[in-house]
């Protein structure tokens, strides 16, 4: 029981860890969509791994835990795609080191989606 | 730990709260507004009243900040 | 020593709050501050999860679960307003 428990802390600290990286690549990223990519991935990952740890620690509500994890791994992609396509719709900049864009040349080809552009706020 | 917690959630609601205020435009305002509600409840839920804290998380980070936006939404075009 | 390694993972919990606070006021459009409101909602489900522990008390993961409902509600509406499609 008491190796559980041990086992269980590692892997809270393990998703502290990476919750931690999330919000210094939050800091250093030059874009909002990169800021986007990089916050949802590492801090969807984080606190699945925290919660995880523990409900190996707290087996009394391991169950709910588990509806949470679940319920994270749903939604928080699924907002993040929204914010993404809310961002690139309103012009947000993009940087200078931006490669691709797929979806502006999408916009071009079907003029009636741009119809009425709003400015960038 | 506890104590440390306490502090620094204390001094977030403070900047946020005045962010909340002082800001030019409206809609950072209302999101100012959603993280202190936000940072209070963990500071409910550490003060040992989580009845308190599920209100907090469910009309002062949630509700109001939709509400606030679909009235921003409303009355955008009028000035 | 799990408690112990429950304390720093506390820490540095707190300490990326923080940081995701910095870039809510360093920000430079609205796009950016919602971000970091997701983040700071997400890291909050964490640190309600380890105090759930550390007290003892099996009620407080409640409250984690409701926020995890709201804070997807929050987004999407801000994106909803972005678009000019509510």
């Amino acid at each position: 029981m008491e190796t559980l428990k041990i086992i269980g802390a590692f892997i809270t600290l393990a998703g502290s860890v990476f919750l931690l990286l999330g919000s210094i690549g939050l800091i250093r990223m030059p874009d909002v969509f990169t800021r986007i990519q990089v916050g949802t991935k590492a801090s969807t990952l984080g606190t699945i791994l925290s919660l995880f740890g523990i409900g190996l620690m707290f087996t009394e509500i391991a169950g709910k835990i588990f509806l949470l994890i679940i319920f994270i791994l749903i939604t928080n992609p699924v907002s993040s795609h929204m914010l993404a396509r809310a961002a690139h719709y309103i012009g947000v900049k993009k940087a200078d080191i931006t490669v691709v864009d797929k979806l502006s040349e999408f916009r071009e080809k079907q003029p009636e989606n741009n119809a009425q552009k709003p400015e960038a706020e | 730990m506890n104590l440390i917690i306490v502090i620094v959630l204390c001094l977030l609601i403070v900047a946020m709260a005045v962010t909340a205020i002082m800001h030019k435009k409206l809609t950072i305002s209302v999101l100012a507004a959603g993280v202190v509600s936000l940072l209070a409840s963990v500071l409910y839920l550490l003060l040992a009243a989580p009845d308190v804290a599920m209100t907090e998380a469910a009309i002062g980070s949630g509700l109001s900040t939709i509400i606030f936006f679909y009235v921003l939404n409303k009355i955008r075009n009028v000035k | 020593m799990a408690n112990t390694i429950l304390q720093i993972a506390g820490g540095i919990m707190l300490l990326s709050l923080v940081l995701s606070l910095y870039r809510f006021f360093r920000a430079g459009s609205l796009v950016d501050r919602v971000i970091s409101f997701d983040i700071m909602t997400i890291i909050s489900i964490s640190m309600i999860a380890m105090i759930t522990y550390t007290s003892g008390r099996a009620i407080y993961i409640d409250v984690a679960l409701i926020y995890g409902l709201l804070s997807f509600l929050g987004v999407v509406i801000v994106a909803r307003y972005l678009e000019k499609s509510l």
